[in-house]
């Protein structure tokens, strides 16, 4: 006797979250089968393997007929094949695009092409995640690339109109679309102990401040593309390390409103050029695509890395850091106040958030 | 007289891409209707095309409204080559021709092809405009309401219940070998899907006909099959109870004219029939030029009114000449009980009725005189006929001479009912069935079905002589149903023998009843149980006792009925779902050899599966079954038989007994004491089911009440063999409790297996319960949660050495792991129970078994449960408070028991019903409120999104401010951006159910039938995932059409929603499938009673009125 055919339909399309999760994560049947009997279920509900087997076939039969649908998440709301209550149909999207912090961390900045998809077997042995589950994450990335890319609006809101995301998944699908379009490096050993979050964070700041959208709303692109005239005004800020005068001047009304407030004040007295060096010169090549791609590295090596070995507590990088974007309004020779906010707004929001060990 | 037909094609979306280069759809629509086809414009390059088209007028007769489906096409359209068909909706349009029904259809339908499913949907309004027609010769039958529902539909007053009504057409099927033909199978399968709309069309038109000529205004518990003969042809038929239905709006009983008795009508005597059933059509119908009547007869002379009063003497109904008709003598001798021994010899087998004749009077192929299976199953069961005579007193006698003579005018007393109003089923006798195995010819002449018809009425006939048998004048929960396999066909039959109450046959009105009801003062809650036939004249050994509720009345020890249970049946505990299954190995053969074998066969199947209930019932220590189906299903080389029935303790019938085992052979120790084992077990088992399902009848007995119930000393025994054992069985006492048991002899292997078998079914997990009536006797505070659900599974048999044992494990395995899987899928609804559990198995090929399943998952609240009194007033008060409407219906009814003298004003029943209803706990009532409407939570979370990406928006507005320098953009410079692509509203909500009701809701408007019938096929099996993929899919898409529909009217649900076919046939060689589904169900808008509460405290007398008022603006 064998089962040639095996189906359950509800007018309520049935949804097991943890068949789902499984199912997700890229595990055959017959292995989703294994995990659920360890789980537990034959003794907590009484059924048998043959049971369970059956179950769990009819819930991948209909994902995977729901996948299609899932591709384009409006479609899921509209279509009238599956009868999905709506607080279900939210899961079942939010759930299909969550990804999973170890494979973001591999792609994240990496062009969502064909050959990074041919990695994708590296990546999966790297992070022990099944393969399966690494082409649905790279293919939600490079979908939701292709359907925002050349899109008019906020980069975050547009994804959330095509793809019913919560707040939360969709902003950070912003920045794994910010990232991948400028191609960040954050791959550099030196990068490693970043999170997602760290860059998604930054991400956003970036959008909010330095995209072409922060200044026109009226433009293609304008949350994908960083504002490339802002680029290159930041060239001006160069005279505030060239101009010598202008940089003991920095120096000395930063130290005089810190004396006594921090904690490593001798350090920072003494590596303050450097600091500050690094920070404008950061700026000044952001005109190269090659230097944005960098940018990050750049930030760990000339800010983050020289702090931390003098160990510096957060909040002193936070008093340095609001001290030291503050007084360059009282450089009188100093004529850029409002591109060096720009600048130094978002990037020190973005140092202290990549502040850590 | 005609009728205009309006259509609008708005719109269409999700269209599929079918111009490659393009990736877009030139997209056009064809309407038609009849020989009347428009086009829109094509509208170029989109996959969401806008027609807005003006609206195409068909002027049509009505009996083509009735007929004919609207078929719109829709088409991509093509320079250079033909245009490429996307698919087509056809729209009933039905439910346009009653003015109670919906007003228009609009909405969005899926595109369906029977190739690629649902390809995008159209947005279509359909509207009618009819004018009255008052010709008495007319053809067509608008305006008589169809519901498939098998009670009086919520919202209405049953005023008359007629009768059975019945009609079938033929024709010639355009594709049954669609694998080998020339022809695409795509063109047949369109072509029979449109053959099939335009049968069950005409098939509605003419059953409503008889309807009107019955004086009728609706046809409720209406069935349509269609049997697929293969070469043969195609059937479609139909059965339902022709009623006058009375809408519960409008309480002074308005009836239109043509229904209100003529004044000749009321000439005639009281036990008169006014609305005799005389089964013609008119003399144009050209179809139907036959009636079959019958003449009184012997069997009939028990009666003693004179109901000699010839049907073709009423001129006004039937204008024709009577040279015309036939009278189908039924061969009384045959017919008639008690002539058991000489049936067997009946089997008619004469080469001249091989071919089909004409106005034949006996032109069955082949006939087995299935009476005998059926006295023997009678037998078996115990349940059957007896006696009651002494007791009843004269009033009874003439009750039933009323009834009997109101009925047996009618050509068949059937009805398709299986709930009643309170006061309509006076006693039940047990289930009556008949089968006949038929070989199939070629349909000559599709105007003329007459052997067909003739085959049917033939087994009526029987089951009428059934009922006779068991002192009932009428059969209710009557259903037809059919197996086919090659030519061989079986047609099966069963009821319910009932005596009813004559007052509603009759134009009396429900208050008349109510009142004859008080006169009579009959014990509610037991009245059903008693009785009907003569204790003298018992044709078979049943054991009669005292009615344990009354004690005044003999009650049998079991009851069988093909019924849902009385809502004033007074039940100890739970009831559960209890089946037999039985499959038989057959030798394959041709023709009538094959069909001789198998009529061969069905009684002992029917004894067997018998035997399977009756010892399955006494297992869970209960005495009657509900909803008894019994499904002999034929294949190649085997027959199998499914029944499915709802097991409960009538708290009116006497104590089960226990099952004992008796050995054959005592001498032999190790096998003694193996017997002993298994009656432990078995004792065990029945100990446990009684703790399982609550069953502690109180122990008022004998002593207390001292009547003289007679203590049985007789066993009733089930000999498998001949060798009988008394005594070893007596020494053997094991016997549960005092009652005597039910004694199974175990004289060889089979037996054991049986015995095996029976312990094998395992109990639902706890927190289910499962039954196969409309709803669990002994639950009754249901919770909204609901989840209808279809289940398909189909083995493969391993072809090697089958034997009947062997086969009926896999059968018995396959039910029950199904039943499992259920189980197991629907765990997180516990509490719950599986309501209208529906099995139906086929056998699609030679070692193939197909069981389909349908049921409706509800739960309900545990707690309330415990609390809840199960004396009968209260349960029927809750009961009550759940329709509101029937309440009103029959005001007295419900407390009569209570308060008998005392009339009750409705306003009082009110505050009755609203106590009870308040006693419902909070928690309860949250998640009706909950659940209030999932269509709104839908369109909020909508809202939340929208509202959230507007906040986020603001926020990075905010964030681009601060930047002081150049950026040009103020306060006012907000982000455009493009109009959300799915701005527009999500997909309603539909509930389906096969029950009538819906829980914690009311039904306020019936807006049409849904008879629906969808073939699918594929040519890329693999592809779609295999054999499972392609149904799983499928059915998803049934579904979807189904709840289209209903939407499309304006409705938010289907109730006794029922899959009548789902025949799937497979070629995976060649990689093809194929599968025809027939679905059907009323369409209607409910309300949830948390919403209602709010209107009826306001108006606590008016409810009634408000909700029905209400139930045209919502939705």
């Amino acid at each position: 006797m064998t089962s040639e055919l095996d189906i359950f339909v509800g007018n309520t399309t049935l949804i097991d979250e943890e068949v789902y999760r499984l199912w997700l994560d890229g595990y055959s049947v017959s292995d989703a089968v294994a995990l659920r009997v360890r789980a537990g279920i034959l003794e907590q509900t009484g059924a048998t393997a043959a049971v369970l087997q059956s179950d769990t076939m009819d819930h991948y039969r209909t994902f995977h007929m729901l996948e299609r649908l899932l591709h384009a998440p409006p479609k899921l709301l509209h279509q009238l094949v599956f009868q999905i209550p709506p607080s279900r149909q939210a899961l079942l999207i939010e759930r299909y695009y969550a990804f999973d912090e170890a494979f973001v961390r591999e792609v994240l900045g990496k062009k969502l092409s064909k050959g990074t998809k041919k990695d994708l077997d590296d990546i999966s042995a790297k992070t022990g995640i099944t393969l399966k589950s690494c082409r649905r994450q790279f293919d939600n990335f490079k979908r939701v690339f292709k359907v925002v890319e050349e899109m008019r609006g906020s980069l975050a809101d547009n994804i959330q109109q095509h793809f019913l995301f919560s707040d939360r998944l969709a902003r950070d699908y912003a920045a794994i679309v910010f990232f991948a379009n400028n191609r960040f490096e954050t791959a550099k050993k030196k990068l490693q102990y970043l999170s997602f979050g760290d860059f998604a964070f930054c991400a956003e700041l970036m959008i909010q401040n330095w995209t072409l959208g922060a200044v026109d709303s009226q433009v293609d692109d304008m949350d994908m593309d960083l504002d490339k005239e802002f680029l290159q005004d930041l060239k001006e800020l160069k005279v505030l390390v060239a101009d010598k005068d202008l940089l003991d001047l920095h120096k000395s009304l930063v130290c005089t409103a810190l004396r006594g407030k921090l904690g490593v004040f001798s350090e920072m007295e003494a590596n303050f050029k450097n600091l500050s060096r690094g920070l404008v010169n950061v700026a000044a090549k952001l005109t190269h695509n090659k230097d944005v791609r960098d940018l990050f590295v750049d930030l760990v090596e000339k800010f983050v890395e020289p702090c931390r070995s003098d160990h510096w507590p957060l909040g002193d990088v936070r008093l340095f850091l609001n001290q030291y974007s503050v007084t360059v309004h009282s450089l009188d020779g100093f004529r850029h106040q409002a591109l060096w906010d720009r600048y130094m707004d978002t990037l020190r929001g973005c140092l202290l958030r990549l502040y850590h060990d | 007289m005609p009728g205009k037909l309006k259509v609008k094609i708005v719109a269409g979306r999700h269209l599929p891409v079918m111009d490659r280069a393009s990736d877009l759809t030139d997209a056009f629509v064809e309407v038609k209707f009849g020989n009347t086809t428009f086009k829109t414009d094509v509208y170029l390059k989109s996959l969401n095309p806008q027609w807005n088209s003006e609206w195409f007028k068909f002027e049509v007769d009505d009996e083509d409204l009735q007929d004919e489906p609207l078929q719109i096409t829709v088409l991509d359209h093509d320079t250079y080559s033909a245009n490429d068909a996307i698919g087509k909706v056809y729209i009933d349009i039905d439910p346009l021709l009653y003015s109670e029904a919906a007003t228009v259809i609009s909405g969005w339908f899926p595109i369906y092809d029977t190739i690629h499913g649902i390809r995008g949907e159209i947005n279509v309004v359909v509207k009618v405009d009819l004018f009255n027609d008052l010709n008495r010769f007319r053809q067509s039958s608008c305006g008589v309401k169809f519901f498939c529902t098998t009670s009086i539909p919520k919202c209405y007053r049953a005023v008359i219940i007629h009768g059975f009504v019945e009609e079938l057409v033929v024709n010639e099927d355009p594709e049954y070998q669609w694998i080998d033909r020339i022809r695409t199978p795509r063109a047949s399968n369109e072509a029979r899907q449109r053959l099939i709309s335009l049968m069950s069309g005409e098939l509605q038109r003419k059953i409503g006909l008889k309807v009107l000529e019955m004086r009728g205004n609706a046809v409720v518990g209406y069935l349509q099959c269609f049997d697929l003969e293969g070469e043969s042809g195609l059937v479609v038929r139909a059965i339902g109870t022709a009623c006058t239905l009375d809408k519960l709006s409008s309480p002074a009983a308005f009836l239109p004219a043509c229904n209100s008795p003529s004044k000749e009508m009321k000439e005639l005597p009281f036990n008169e029939d006014p609305n005799p059933n005389t089964h013609s059509s008119g003399p144009s119908t050209p179809l139907k030029n036959q009636t079959y009547s019958f003449s009184p007869s012997k069997s009939y002379s028990r009666q003693s009114s004179s109901s000699d009063t010839d049907l073709s003497l009423t001129p006004k109904t039937a204008p024709y000449p009577q040279g015309r008709r036939i009278f189908l003598c039924p061969r009384s001798p045959s017919l008639s009980c008690g002539s058991l021994h000489l049936k067997k010899s009946c089997l008619l087998l004469s080469e001249s009725s091989l071919t089909p004749h004409h106005s034949s009077l006996v032109s069955p192929v082949l006939r087995k005189s299935v009476s005998f299976s059926e006295e023997l199953f009678l037998a078996a069961s115990g349940m059957g006929s007896g006696s009651a005579g002494k007791e009843g007193g004269p009033f009874k006698a003439l009750l039933r001479q009323q009834t009997q003579s109101a009925l047996e005018q009618r050509e068949f007393p059937f009805f398709t009912l299986t709930a009643f109003p309170p006061g309509f089923l006076v006693h039940v006798g047990g289930v009556v069935s008949a089968r006949s195995v038929k070989l199939l010819d070629r349909i000559h002449n599709p105007d003329e079905p007459e052997t067909r018809d003739a085959w049917w009425a033939e087994i009526r006939q029987e089951i009428k002589s059934h009922a006779k048998a068991l002192g009932c004048h009428a059969v209710v929960g009557y259903s037809e149903s059919t197996s086919i396999c090659e030519e061989v066909c079986i047609l099966s039959a069963s009821g319910t023998a009932a005596v009813l109450n004559p007052r509603f046959l009759q134009d009396g009105t429900v208050e008349g009843c109510l009142e004859q009801r008080i006169e009579e003062n009959l014990p509610a809650g037991c009245g059903f149980c008693h009785i009907p036939y003569d204790e003298l004249n018992m044709p078979f050994p049943a054991h009669l006792t005292y009615c344990y509720n009354c004690r005044k009345q003999k009650v049998p020890d079991v009851l069988f009925t093909t019924i849902d249970l009385p809502t004033d049946a007074t039940v100890v505990g739970k009831g559960c779902l209890i089946q037999a299954r039985l499959c038989r190995l057959k030798k394959k053969a041709q023709a009538e050899a094959n069909a001789t074998a198998i009529s061969n066969l069905l009684p002992f199947m029917e004894y067997e599966v018998h035997t399977q209930l009756m010892n399955k019932l006494k297992l869970k220590g209960m005495n009657a079954l509900f909803g008894l189906r019994i499904q002999i299903t034929v294949g190649e080389n085997m027959l199998m038989g499914l029944a499915s029935a709802t097991a409960v303790y009538l708290a009116a019938l006497p104590m089960p007994g226990g099952i004992q085992i008796a050995g054959k052979t005592p001498s032999d120790g190790s096998y003694e004491q193996h017997i002993s084992h298994m009656q432990k077990k078995i004792s065990d088992t029945i100990a446990k089911n009684k703790e399982l399902y609550e069953i502690n009848p109180p122990e008022i007995s004998e002593e207390i009440i001292g009547s003289p119930i007679p203590e049985p000393k007789q066993r009733s025994r089930l000999l498998r063999s001949q060798s009988e054992s008394s005594d070893e069985v007596t020494e053997l006492d094991l016997s549960h409790g005092k009652k005597d048991a039910f004694v199974l002899e175990i004289d060889d292997t089979d037996a054991m297996e049986d015995v095996h078998s029976l312990l094998t079914d395992v109990p639902p997990p706890s927190g289910f319960y499962s039954c196969n009536t409309e709803i669990m006797p002994g639950i009754n505070n249901w919770t909204s949660e609901i989840q209808m659900f279809t289940s398909v599974r189909v083995i493969r048999l391993s072809s090697l050495n089958l034997t009947n044992q062997a086969l009926n494990k896999n059968f018995n395995d396959l039910c029950e792991n199904l039943l499992k899987s259920l189980y197991f899928k629907l765990r997180s609804m516990i509490p719950c129970c599986l309501c209208h559990v529906n099995f139906t198995v086929s056998l699609p090929e030679d070692e193939l078994i197909q069981v389909t399943v349908t049921a409706v998952a509800i739960t309900f609240d545990k707690n309330q449960a415990l609390q809840t009194t199960k004396t009968h007033i209260e349960k029927s008060l809750q009961r009550a408070s759940t329709d509101n409407e029937e309440l009103l219906q029959f005001p007295l009814e419900l407390c009569s028991d209570s308060l008998p003298s005392h009339p009750f004003p409705p306003a009082k029943e009110h505050l009755e019903s609203a106590r009870s209803n308040s006693g419902i706990p909070a928690a309860q009532r949250a998640t009706s409120v909950d659940y209030s409407s999932f269509a709104d939570r839908c369109s909020s979370w909508i809202e939340l999104i929208k509202l959230k990406a507007q906040t986020i928006r603001r926020g990075s507005i905010k964030t681009t401010v601060t930047v002081e320098k150049a950026s040009p953009m103020g306060e006012g410079n907000f982000r455009n951006r493009s109009a959300p692509p799915c701005a527009n509203s999500t997909v309603g909500v539909v509930k389906m159910t096969p029950l009538s009701f819906i829980p914690g809701a009311k039904i306020t408007k019936y807006l049409g039938i849904i008879n629906m019938f969808f073939i699918r096929e594929t040519t890329s099996l693999r592809e779609e995932g295999g054999v499972s993929g392609f149904l799983h899919a499928f059915i998803a898409e049934v579904f979807a059409m189904v709840r289209a529909h209903v939407a499309a009217l304006g409705g938010n649900a289907v109730v006794s929603y029922i899959m009548k076919q789902c025949v799937f046939m497979e070629n995976p060689n060649k990689n093809q499938a194929q599968c025809l589904i027939n679905v059907s169900g009323d369409a209607v808008i409910f309300v949830r009673e948390s919403e209602l509460e709010v209107i009826s405290t306001q108006q606590p007398t008016a409810n009634c009125q408000q909700s029905c008022a209400g139930g045209e603006v919502t939705t």
